[in-house]
Parts: C-alpha cells; sequence; structure tokens
C-alpha cells in the first residue's frame, strides 16, 4: 500500500486533495488491483484444472474455445454466469442468501492483505500477518454456514454444517504446522518469514529441519480440508449432497462461492509458499545464478506447483467419509503436529 | 498402538501409490477422439443406414417380407413384353418394374435380415451414421426412380406401411 501511495503521488493535484481521500484511494487502488489479479489467476486456475483433471483421467477438457486448447474456455463460462438468472428460493431467508456468497469471499479476499507477492509487492505487513491470514481465512466458514442456513434446503444445510466441523477441526493442525515456522523465525510478519529464507533453496524451511518438512505436510493436508478440495469435500459432496451449500445459488452468486473456493486454494498454497518454500525469493543462490527473475514471477510459479499438487491429489485419492476425516483431524494430524511443534521447537533451540 | 501405526504407514503409501498413478496417466496419451473434426472408421460390415441400388433391384420384395419392423415398402408391376429385356448385374432377369421402394429408416431395427435375404445384393447397409434431419418424414428413403404406367403410385407419401 505505501508503494501504491508513492505511486498515487505522481498522479497531478493529488497532493491538494483532502487527507481522508489520500488515506482511502490508496487502500482502494491496492484492493482493486488485488482482485484483478485474483480474478485472472483464478480464471487460469479453473482452466488448469479442468485440464490436468482431463489428462489425468485420459481426456482433453476444454478444446475449442479460443483455439489453442480452450484456453478462453472460462472466459466463456464466467461471462455465461454474469448473464444467468439470479433465483432465490421463495422460502430463504433473503438478506442471509444474498450475502453469503460474498461473506465467504471476502474470508478468502481478506488475506490477501498480508501475502507478500514480492520484495516490495505487499499491501501491508501487519507484524502478526500469519495469525491474521489463520483468522481472515476461517472467517469463510460463517459464510458457508449461512448459505446453507439460507438455503433453506436439506442438502445445504447438511453442506453447511459438515464444512463448519471439518474447517474448525483442520484449522488447529494447520496452525500447529505453521507455529513450526514461527518457532525458527521468531516472528508472525509473513515479509519477516520470507526474509529470513533468503539465499537459495537450502535456506527454505522445508529443507532446514526435517520436522519443518513434515510440518509442511500435515499443512498441505489440513489446508486442503480447511479450502474443501476432493479428499477432504464432503461439505460439497457430489454424490450424496448434489452441491453442498450451494445447491441453489445460480448465476454471479454461484460464480462467487466459485472464485471463492479457488481463492481460498490460491490462498493456502501462497501461505505454503512463503512459509516452507522460501516466498518470492529465488530458488537457486546468487552465488550461482544471477538473480534476474521478478519475486513476482517466482511466487506465482511456485504457487502454482503447490496448486498442481493439490488437482493432483485430488485425481488421485477418492473422497473420505465424515468419520474418516474426523478420525484424520483429531487422531492423526493433531497429535502429529504437537510432536513436531516440540521436536521443531527443541532443535531451533538446541541444536 | 501398533495398528495405528501400521495404518498411518498404510495410508501414506496407499495415497502415494494412488498419487503415482494418476502422474502416469497424466502423459498417457488421451483416448479422447475430437469428434466433428476427427472421426472413427467404421469396422467393415458396420450396420448403418440403408442404401438400396435400384438398378440391381428385381423387385422380389423378399426384403420388406422379411423385415421384422416393417420398414420397406416395396411396390412392383409386370413389364410388358414389349419393354426391352433388363438384367441385374448379377445376370438376374428383371422382371418387374419397381416404382415404389421405400424404407423408414425411423423404424429401422439395424438386424441387417434385408441385407442377407436380398438376392442380387443390390440392398446394403452403409457405413454413414450421421443423418440426423430436423423433419421425421425425412428419414422415410425413397429409392424408386421409375414411376408406374398403371399410375398407381399412392397419393400422399408413404407411411412405410405396406
Amino acid at each position: 500500500m505505501e508503494s501504491i501511495a508513492q505511486l498515487l503521488r505522481w498522479v497531478p493535484g493529488y497532493d491538494g486533495l483532502p487527507e481522508i481521500v489520500r488515506l482511502v484511494l490508496p487502500m482502494l487502488v491496492s484492493c482493486l488491483l488485488v482482485f484483478a489479479v485474483l480474478a485472472l489467476t483464478v480464471l487460469f486456475l479453473v482452466w488448469m484444472e479442468r485440464k490436468v483433471s482431463a489428462h489425468i483421467q485420459d481426456r482433453l477438457g476444454p478444446m475449442y474455445v479460443g483455439g489453442w486448447h480452450g484456453w478462453a474456455q472460462t472466459l466463456a463460462d464466467a461471462l455465461k454466469l454474469l448473464l444467468k438468472e439470479d433465483i432465490i428460493p421463495a422460502s430463504a431467508d433473503r438478506l442471509l442468501y444474498k450475502m453469503a456468497p460474498f461473506i465467504v469471499f471476502l474470508g478468502a479476499f481478506a488475506a490477501y492483505v498480508v501475502v507478500p507477492f514480492g520484495a516490495s509487492w505487499f499491501v501491508t505487513d501487519l507484524n502478526i500477518g500469519i495469525l491474521y491470514v489463520v483468522a481472515a481465512g476461517s472467517l469463510s466458514v460463517v459464510g458457508i454456514i449461512l448459505a446453507g442456513w439460507a438455503s433453506n434446503n436439506k442438502y445445504s444445510l447438511y453442506g453447511g454444517m459438515r464444512a463448519a466441523a471439518q474447517i474448525i477441526s483442520y484449522e488447529i493442525p494447520a496452525a500447529m504446522a505453521i507455529m513450526s515456522v514461527i518457532l525458527q523465525v521468531g516472528s508472525l510478519s509473513m515479509v519477516d518469514i520470507v526474509e529470513a529464507q533468503k539465499g537459495g533453496i537450502q535456506n527454505w524451511f522445508l529443507f532446514r529441519n526435517p520436522f519443518v518438512f513434515l510440518s509442511f505436510i500435515v499443512y498441505f493436508i489440513a489446508s486442503l480440508a480447511e479450502v474443501n478440495r476432493t479428499p477432504f469435500d464432503i461439505p460439497e459432496a457430489e454424490s450424496e449432497l448434489v452441491a453442498g451449500y450451494h445447491t441453489e445459488y445460480s448465476g454471479m452468486r454461484f460464480a462467487f462461492f466459485f472464485l471463492a473456493e479457488y481463492a481460498n486454494m490460491l490462498l493456502v498454497a501462497s501461505v505454503a509458499t512463503t512459509l516452507f518454500l522460501g516466498g518470492w525469493t529465488q530458488v537457486l543462490p546468487a552465488s550461482l545464478v544471477p538473480q534476474v527473475i521478478p519475486g513476482p514471477i517466482t511466487f506465482f510459479v511456485k504457487v502454482m506447483a503447490v496448486v498442481f499438487v493439490q488437482m493432483w491429489l485430488r485425481w488421485s485419492v477418492p473422497r473420505l467419509r465424515v468419520d474418516q476425516l474426523m478420525y484424520l483431524s483429531w487422531k492423526v494430524l493433531l497429535p502429529v503436529s504437537l510432536v513436531l511443534v516440540l521436536s521443531a521447537g527443541w532443535l531451533a533451540v538446541y541444536w | 498402538m501398533l495398528t495405528y501405526f501400521r495404518n498411518l504407514g498404510l495410508g501414506i503409501v496407499t495415497v502415494l501409490n494412488s498419487m503415482g498413478i494418476a502422474w502416469r496417466h497424466l502423459f498417457t496419451p488421451s483416448v479422447t477422439l475430437q469428434y466433428p473434426t476427427v472421426r472413427w472408421t467404421m469396422p467393415e460390415g458396420s450396420r448403418m443406414r440403408l442404401f438400396n441400388k435400384i438398378e440391381d433391384c428385381i423387385g422380389c420384395g423378399q426384403c420388406s417380407r422379411t423385415c421384422p419392423t416393417e420398414c420397406i415398402t416395396v411396390q412392383t408391376e409386370k413389364r410388358g413384353k414389349d419393354e426391352p429385356e433388363i438384367f441385374a448385374s448379377n445376370g438376374a432377369a428383371i422382371k418387374l418394374r419397381t416404382y415404389v421402394f421405400d424404407i423408414d429408416m425411423t423404424r429401422c431395427c439395424y438386424c441387417g435380415l434385408c441385407t442377407f435375404t436380398c438376392p442380387t445384393r443390390c440392398l446394403v447397409m452403409t457405413g454413414a451414421y450421421e443423418y440426423s434431419v430436423y423433419d421425421k418424414d425425412l428419414h422415410i428413403y425413397h429409392f424408386a426412380k421409375e414411376k408406374s404406367l398403371a399410375d398407381k403410385t399412392p397419393k400422399e407419401p408413404s407411411t412405410g406401411k405396406p
């Protein structure tokens, strides 16, 4: 945001504006920028998801729209969703029904404030950055429950309740896994965490400490569950619940749920990249290759790699049962992450 | 406690296993055929749309009699004594003038019995499988070329019933 404010000073007459405008304008501009980048990336991600899933199943996926391998398919789908009728069920709670998709998206979107895309490419650097991400990310659970409740539909309510149970359960192992990184840095700021990993692949937390490596796996599994991706997608299990909490939604509101799902996916991938994979820092150390690739591009490539693994896992593992899901969270991931936090802390202090 | 760790290990191994399978399939060539631009080559002897080479048809009507769904309508009359003798390509003399030979493909069950019974092998099943139309009547194919001298042609288009 500071850099945006710096850029805005080049606009003639900006300094003459009232104080409140100068305060709000950089916020709005950075908000719009993040939203635009996010929307474009989500469009790309949907296309990528369809392509990856198709090729894993020996299919081709979208091939026609746009010419080259159906690259404009998601663009066309988005336009179609914009033009579709916005249906609200007669017995729905209208206000909550209308609000829910935006709350879900808000949770994902708000967390991007502290994600450092590059050396100075972040909206703001909170000193409790990662805590803020965890908190804002779990805001979407409110929207999901609202959606399930307001739809006045059995399947939606089931989906909403399942999502709530799942997200709240998996937040704990994810936070524990994050903790083992924080122990290494001694700071909650996302920028500080990236700075601590500067200098190539051997400085990434993933490879510095075996316990942190295992923490990464725990975080990855828990984050999959948090964003309702396939091995853990019981909130929207098609074979049981039609589409879960967004069964009744259509048109742009459905598109917002979709956007939120992929934004969440991207968010947990960004957090995993920032915490474990060195964020925007280069892969190879400066002594081997000149650091010419811009930070945001490195960041994007790393995030895409994590997202690809998410998609890959989606098409190789079947959906868990509800009790299996809870078993995995409370009886496997939580004890394992506790042990990992203690061991990683011990290693950080006494090594 | 031991089962717990064994299950844990089993879970990790099986997930990695299935990920390996998925990875292999990511690079296997796709089996999808881009249909309108790429088409299957139909195997020999495929049973698709019927076709009658009317020049070889002797008008015996065996196809219409053998058809289980009665989709073939054949109407013939005797050729006059003064008309020139004509023969089918296998040498059989054509003594009847076929002035109606209609096949209603909407009723066809693609059994192929008519083609086996045809003595001159003029009624065949072709490999054409894309013949959807907007009007159902367009699925009644009229193969006869000659007109009846006695003008016995039905006034209305054939419904396929004999």
